[in-house]
């Protein structure tokens, strides 16, 4: 694996010389929190933040996004047949997204990356990105990553690892996208850093004490944890506000709604919850999940055990602690996981653990 | 996020966009019939426009279903009620209930739309080939039934199952959906046929007279392993049928239902639909019984 050293002097130079064969996105502090924005000419990213309030999901999956376009002008012969929505896939690089989040867009890829059907909105996007990430040296109080299946330092996901040094960065080439991002950059000086980034990477695990059990989830009756007598207990102080789904990276959920005006129409996605009880509501008024005691086990149920039987890629959680963070009521995954990792204790399914 | 994708002026690369399932085909309404007295079913005949989208949606089964595109409105999942051996059009039973339905319920013939699918599973065809089939309906869910009918009934698949019954009831029978081919089906050798409706006060009404589920418990015949029912209708209707197939021998792998849940995007994606890991819209909407039993109820 190729090491690259980039002085902190050399840093803006680079990123403007990158710049001139892709867009930027990077943190940029805006009212007290980080966002991934992108960058103007000359602004660099700020990399002194521990994450972004929201994740940046939104990367490949913009919180509303038109899809299609279409005009309701009787006179055209157009008129009602949809069209694909002009697009912008041109390359861009993200600089300075968390390990974490990385992880949770290479875990969301599953759900729009299948067999039978291509998002063609999310894959373009996600295609066109390179993913320059910065590893974690001082992970907040709620990062759970590296039970989560994720790491301070976790590589996947990403095209280049960038490790913060008092003068320096080191950079770990882990693609050829990555490769090409760094030459374009003119980031060119191989270093011998492994040793370094290995002291860091230690460091900065050692750090990340909060932990999440999973180990029984995979193993577990589905109904067992399903109908698990805690659920109540679990979802009771919840107000159904979507923080949770709206924070996570790797909630996926949308809505699909048709918006006109004069004439011209647009079919466009939102973000859409499963803690809102019009998610899953029929014509008939008939609604699967009427309680909120269904919407917070179907959010919990869906990341920690239908998630993990469907792809054996592990949970649908990388550990950000963002939902711990900025839950108004204190509504804890890692309280939640333990309670089902205990039922998944006793309650196996059928087919054992491999 | 600011650097949310959708700037207008720009140049795609059209060459690395992948095929776009969210696309609809653009179709001609090409016929309404009202199917009920109340006027809430009409079955909407749509002709696609490119001929290269019929082919492509053509290789349809019974039991699978499209979303019905409306520009300005929305979309909505519907069951396929034309049989994949009916060609040149495509058939759909829509119950007059929300917004895109009313919508469509108030267009005309000629009238411009979409059609996005074939969607889903469908009844398990293969599996069903040397078999005896129960085929149990309520209401306006006979509309992939009918399909189905149709599918068997085909002079050049009739040979492949064994005996046919059909038990398929409605309130009255100006409810019955498609009456006349009902009708037809009735005096058939080679098909079982039992109509039958909750109430009437025709004094020369000359079929059943009952609930789906009594009906079925006296006309159809016992389940053994060669013997399978595929269940559609309202919920009341499905719960009490249960019991009924139960008694007369049907395992629940040889119980095949079709489920509905509110739905977008129909092709696994927007998550709304899940019962437990199984999406309604991708793994489904066809599941035997079985399946459904270890899998929260949420439909």
């Amino acid at each position: 694996m190729k090491v690259i050293k980039i002085e902190k002097s050399q840093w803006a130079e680079g990123l403007e010389k990158a710049r001139q064969s892709m867009r930027l996105i990077g943190p940029v502090a805006e009212k007290g929190y980080h966002s991934f924005q992108e960058l103007a000419p000359g602004q660099a990213p700020d990399l002194d933040f521990q994450n972004s309030r929201l994740s940046p999901k939104g990367l490949a999956f913009p919180q509303s996004e038109v899809m299609l376009t279409y005009t309701m002008d009787k006179n055209d012969p157009e008129c009602g047949i949809m069209k694909e929505a002009d697009k912008d896939y041109g390359p861009r690089a993200v600089i300075g997204i968390r390990p974490c989040d990385a992880k949770a867009l290479a875990l969301v890829k599953m759900n729009f990356d299948t067999d039978e059907y291509k998002d063609p909105y999310w894959l373009n996007l996600y295609n066109a990105t390179t993913f320059v990430g910065l590893a974690c040296d001082a992970p907040c109080a709620t990062c759970f990553c590296t039970t989560a299946g994720s790491g301070p330092f976790d590589e996947q996901g990403l095209d280049v690892l960038l490790v913060d040094q008092p003068e320096h960065y080191l950079a770990k080439a882990l693609t050829d996208k990555g490769t090409q991002w760094l030459q374009a950059a003119g980031f060119t000086a191989e270093t011998d850093g492994a040793a370094a980034i290995d002291k860091a990477k230690s460091a900065a695990q050692a750090r990340i004490t909060a932990k999440i059990e999973t180990e029984h989830l995979r193993g577990a009756d589905t109904m067992a944890l399903y109908n698990a007598d805690f659920w109540e207990d679990v979802a009771f102080a919840c107000i159904n506000c979507g923080t949770c789904t709206f924070t996570c990276p790797t909630c996926w959920c949308f809505d699909i709604q048709d918006e006109t005006s004069r004439g011209q129409g647009v079919r466009m996605r939102n973000w859409d919850s499963c803690m809102f009880p019009i998610f899953t509501v029929h014509t008939t008024g008939h609604n699967p999940r009427d309680t909120k005691i269904h919407r917070v086990r179907q959010r919990f149920m869906h990341k920690l055990k239908y998630f993990v039987d469907k792809y054996d890629q592990g949970i649908m959680c990388v550990g950000c602690g963002r939902c711990v963070n900025q839950c108004p009521v204190n509504i804890d995954i890692r309280r939640a996981s333990a309670l089902m990792n205990r039922v998944g204790q006793d309650a196996r399914c059928a087919v054992q653990e491999g | 996020m600011t650097m949310a994708a959708h700037s207008t002026q720009s140049t795609p690369s059209r060459e690395e966009l992948v095929d776009n399932p969210y696309l609809p085909y653009p179709v001609r309404i090409d016929d309404i019939t009202v199917e009920s007295e109340d006027r809430s079913l009409k079955t909407f005949k749509f002709v696609f426009l490119n001929p290269d989208d019929e082919a492509k949606f053509a290789a349809y089964k019974a039991g699978q279903f499209a979303e019905l595109s409306i520009a300005g409105v929305g979309e909505i999942p519907i069951g396929i009620a034309s049989s994949p051996v009916e060609k040149g059009f495509i058939k759909f039973t829509v119950n007059k209930a929300g917004v895109v339905t009313s919508h469509l319920h108030n267009m005309q013939v000629g009238d411009i739309m979409g059609v996005r699918g074939p969607l889903g599973n469908w009844y398990p065809w293969e599996t069903l080939e040397g078999k005896n089939v129960l085929i149990v309906g309520g209401g306006f869910a006979f509309t992939t039934l009918r399909s189905s009918i149709i599918y068997m009934l085909d002079p050049a698949n009739r040979p492949k199952f064994k005996d046919i019954t059909v038990v398929y009831g409605a309130r009255s029978p100006g409810m019955l959906l498609y009456k006349d081919e009902l009708i037809e089906w009735e005096k058939r050798d080679d098909l079982n046929m039992h109509i039958t409706v909750d109430g009437t006060d025709d004094p020369d009404w000359k079929y059943n007279v009952g609930f789906v589920p009594p009906i079925t418990e006296q006309k159809a015949p016992q389940g053994d392993p060669d013997s399978y029912a595929i269940v559609c209708g309202p919920p009341i209707m499905i719960k009490f049928t249960q019991p009924v197939l139960e008694k007369l021998g049907y395992d629940h792998d040889h119980i095949i239902l079709s489920l509905e849940n509110r739905m977008k995007c129909g092709i696994g994606m927007c998550g709304r639909c899940g019962i437990g890991r199984e999406l309604v819209c991708k793994d489904g909407p066809v599941f035997t019984l079985n399946q459904i039993n270890q899998t929260p109820r949420e439909y």
